[in-house]
This record gives C-alpha cells, structure tokens and sequence, in this order.
C-alpha cells in the first residue's frame, strides 16, 4: 500500500515538527487561560470557539501550503518512484492532515480533560467542538493541497492561502451581514441560509451553537438556522456540508495532482 | 562545408532503430510539449543505446529538464512517443522500477534521517535486489544516516542524492547535473561509480552544464536545441563532424550552426 507506506514517514517527519509542536502548545495555553479565567459553562466553550474558529483554519492551510511547496522536490523524487499518482496523493494528504488533526485534540483537548467534568459545559459541546475543529482542519488542509497544485509559484500560493483564509473568516460575514441590513425588508432567510452553508467556517460555528442553545448569540443566521432545521436535524446538516468541503477540494486537488506537470 | 556539416549533423528524420540493432534503452518519436504558449519540445527523435553513456547536452532552456522529466513521467508529452525499454511511458508506473533518479536538487523531509529516507524508499519500491550501498560508504555517509536531514550540509545531502541513485542497481540511470555540488574527491568516486555501473550493462544519461567535466567518461551525445535534436551520436563522431577536438568547442561549433 502505498499510501500507508507515504504517510508512515510523512507522520514520522511531521510529528518532530516545531511548528507543530508550536502550535499545540498554542492551543494548549490559550485553552487553560480560557478555561481558568473565562468563567465556566458555555461562555467558555465559545469564547474557546471563536479562537478556535480562526486559528485552526489558519494554521492548516498556511501550515500546510508552506509544507506542500517546501516538499515539491521530494514529491518529484518520490513521483519517479514506481508509485501511482492517486496513492501519493492520498498518502500525503492523510499525513500531513492526521498530524495537525492530532496536535489540535491534544491542545484544546488536554486542559478539558484535566479539568475533569463539569467545567466547560458537558461533555456534550466539548465533543462538538473537537469535532467541529478537526473538521475544519480537515476542510483547510484539503484546500492548501488544492492551492498548491493549482498555484505553481510559492509565494503567490502562500498569498492565496491567506487570501482563502481572510475570505471565509472576515470578509464573508461581512458582505453578509452587509447584505442582510442593506436588504432588510425582503424575506432574506433562506438564500442567507444557503449562503452560510457555502462556509466552512460559518458551518463550524453553526454546528456548536446549535448545540449550546446559544444560537442567538451568532446573529442573524444562527436564528435562522436553527428555526429552520432543529438542534438534530441542523448538526446533521452541517456536518454534511463540512463533510463536502473536504472532499470537493481534495478530490478537485487530487485529479488535478494526477494530471500535471511537475 | 556549413551546408556539408548541417547535413552531417541533421538527425535522422525517423529514429526507428535498424533491426539487427539492440533495442533502444529510451526511444522517442516526434516528442512535444508545450507549457501554455511556450513550446518546449518540438519534436523530439532520438534513441539512446543501451549499456552506454549519453550526455544530454544543450544551452539552458533548450528542453533537458523537460525531457528528463518525461521520461520519469513527471511531465506528460503532449504528442509523440517515448518509450523506455521498449515499453511506452503511460500510467503505468512500474517501469520506474528499473530506473535510478539522481535530481538537480536534493530535498528531502528535514526531520527525517538519511535511514528513514532510504528505508522509505526501500518500502516504496519493494525491490527484492540485493542494494548496493558502496556509496553511502565511500562517500563516508554511513556516520550520517541517523541525523536528521536537516543538520546535513549541502554537500553530504547532495552525496546521499546520489548513493540513493544508485541503491537499487537501476538499469536506466538518470543523472540530472550529478556533480553539481560535490568536492573534487566525491566527485571522482561518482565518476567511477557510473563507469562501473555501465560496465555492469547499465545504461546512463547525464545532464551536465559542464561538459568538460565530463567529457572524458562519455560514450554518446544528444544535443538539444530550441527544443529540437541538434546532434545525435557518439562522441567521436561529433569531433570528426565538428573537427573540433574538445566537446565544448564542438557544441559551440553545432550550435552556431542554429536554424542550419
């Protein structure tokens, strides 16, 4: 096999990163402030939430097209290997991704654990929120191999990377919340609950605070959201489109990976 | 006698090898690629001569990368055929099995050892050949191997490139720019390590900007330019061609004879 065959020393090379290391430190400290001093219940776990929401994304797809770019001349020897493009692919996805994925769990899910039950809220959320964030990295990583197969120059795809990011995490609420108030007297809820399920990001949040009963406190479609589908079949629902952002990058990133030139 | 030598030098317009020839280690007819607007390869023919080694020669920009990367199926052709051992290059990538590839640039993860790259490669390929790892240790690089890659200078990297060419007894070597980086001395040793490949019936295509360097060991040339096959043959008929002793002066003579 060989795409268990890559991510075995892909993991091996991963897992003494320093970045990654960093970063689950990061997660670690920011998760025991929030936790200590945050105040208990819910408040925690969305102030936990918000950070979660921006950090995650940022770290997977700049981690990852920073590591995609710096490790092309080792993809083109392992491509003149007697290996199949699909297999490498998958294989390098699956190892860059299982790390990050890891790290994240470690780092916000370590102070949780130590702190036992009953603080945060529940296990419930907590479990959510894990969800949520390896879902999103997931979703990120998938998107910087799509960058860096589609973007041969490397700061250009950096510059995407981040590009991609800011786009999901500020600039789409903006216009929509521009949209909302400019347009307020027509019946907006069904295209902006369309518009938020296009965003992974807005589909994380989406998927805890339905769950948090605190579906006010994200505005506008989060009031929607949840009248329109329910605590139930709402988490369904954006686990599915959380579960398509993964696999529309990577498989876009995949044949594209299969059909270039190196 | 610019005419006479333009004709001289002109490829063969068909590179179907003769029968009673060995079949060629790597034969391509009317070879293209373009990257967007930018044609690369304009159709390229040409065979290389198993057993032997072929300097793939020509100005920078003039298609070698290109073409070394097709033959690795890194770069897919846009029309023409190329064909390594016989068998066209396609989606089947079990022809690479037989091929060592020696690249520009040595690369590798940081934090992996020299081990733990080779043992990889190992796993990828699932040869059953015995290895051959005279390299790592005339190189010296045996001390190297449990350091991370990271810690390794530009040389020693360059040398474990190198060995892990060589490792599987490839039949077909590729060696693109392979004393690029080296200390005279390790360079020597490669030197030796390619005769002796050859002389154990490898076939060998080297790259190199500087052909002087090489010129002694040898045995054909494929010279490209603008994309096109601008000599093909042995070294010595390139000089009876040329009159020019040394390779350098020759290549320069072919290549002033642009557009012929």
């Amino acid at each position: 096999m060989t795409t268990f065959k890559v991510l075995k020393f892909q993991l091996r090379d991963l897992v003494r990163s320093r970045w990654l290391l960093g970063y689950t430190l990061l997660l670690l400290a920011l998760t025991e402030a929030l936790l200590r001093f945050g105040g208990s219940g819910p408040r925690a776990v969305i102030s936990l939430l918000n950070v979660v929401l921006i950090l995650v994304p940022l770290v997977s797809i700049v981690f990852g097209t920073m590591y995609l770019y710096g490790a092309r001349e080792f993809i083109e020897l392992l491509l003149a290997q007697p290996v199949g493009r699909p297999a490498l692919f998958a294989g390098l996805y699956t190892g860059l991704a299982l790390p990050l994925v890891v790290g994240f769990l470690m780092g916000v899910g370590l102070p949780f654990l130590w702190a036992g039950p009953g603080e945060g809220s529940g296990s419930g959320s907590i479990g959510l929120l894990l969800a949520a964030g390896s879902l999103l990295t997931l979703v990120f990583t998938a998107l910087a191999f799509l960058v860096s197969v589609l973007v041969v120059d490397r700061a250009r795809g950096l510059g995407l990377a981040i590009v991609v990011w800011l786009g999901v995490t500020v600039l789409y609420d903006a216009i929509l919340v521009l949209v909302a108030t400019t347009m307020a007297d027509y019946p907006l809820e069904l295209p902006l609950l369309g518009l938020t399920l296009l965003n992974p990001v807005d589909l994380g949040r989406v998927l805890l605070l339905l769950r948090l009963d605190a579906a006010a406190l994200m505005g506008y479609t989060g009031a929607v959201f949840e009248r329109f589908f329910g605590s139930t079949l709402g988490t369904g629902v954006t686990i599915g489109a959380l579960a398509l952002w993964v696999a529309g990058p990577l498989l876009l990133g995949m044949r594209r990976f299969v059909a270039k030139d190196f | 006698m610019t005419a006479a030598l333009a004709r001289a030098v002109r490829p063969p317009e068909t590179s179907r090898p003769p029968l009673d020839l060995p079949r060629p280690a790597v034969a391509a007819t009317d070879l293209t690629k373009r990257f967007g607007r930018l044609p690369v390869l304009r159709g390229l023919s040409f065979a290389v001569k198993p057993g032997r080694i072929t300097a793939l020669a020509g100005p920078n920009g003039a298609g070698k990368s290109t073409l070394i990367k097709a033959m690795l199926g890194l770069v897919r052709p846009d029309g023409g055929t190329l064909a390594i051992d016989g068998v066209p290059v396609g989606e089947d990538p079990g022809y690479r099995a037989r091929i060592g590839y020696m690249p520009q640039l040595a690369r590798f993860p940081e934090n992996l050892t020299g081990r733990e790259l080779v043992r990889m490669l190992r796993d990828l390929r699932g040869d059953a050949v015995p290895e051959d790892d005279e390299l790592f240790e005339s190189f010296g690089l045996v001390a190297e191997l449990d350091k991370p890659v990271r810690t390794l200078s530009g040389g020693t990297k360059q040398k474990l490139n190198a060995a892990v060419a060589f490792m599987f007894r490839p039949s077909l070597l590729i060696l693109d720019e392979p004393t690029a980086g080296l200390d005279p001395i390790a360079n020597g040793l490669l030197k030796a390590k390619i005769l002796q490949a050859r002389d154990a019936g490898a076939t060998v295509i080297l790259s190199s900007h500087v052909l002087s360097e090489l010129e002694e060991m040898m045995d054909d040339v494929l010279l490209l330019l603008d994309g096109r096959v601008r000599f093909q043959g042995s070294l010595d008929n390139l000089r009876r061609a040329t009159g020019h002793q040394r390779l350098e002066a020759a290549v320069a003579a072919l290549m002033r004879l642009r557009g012929g």
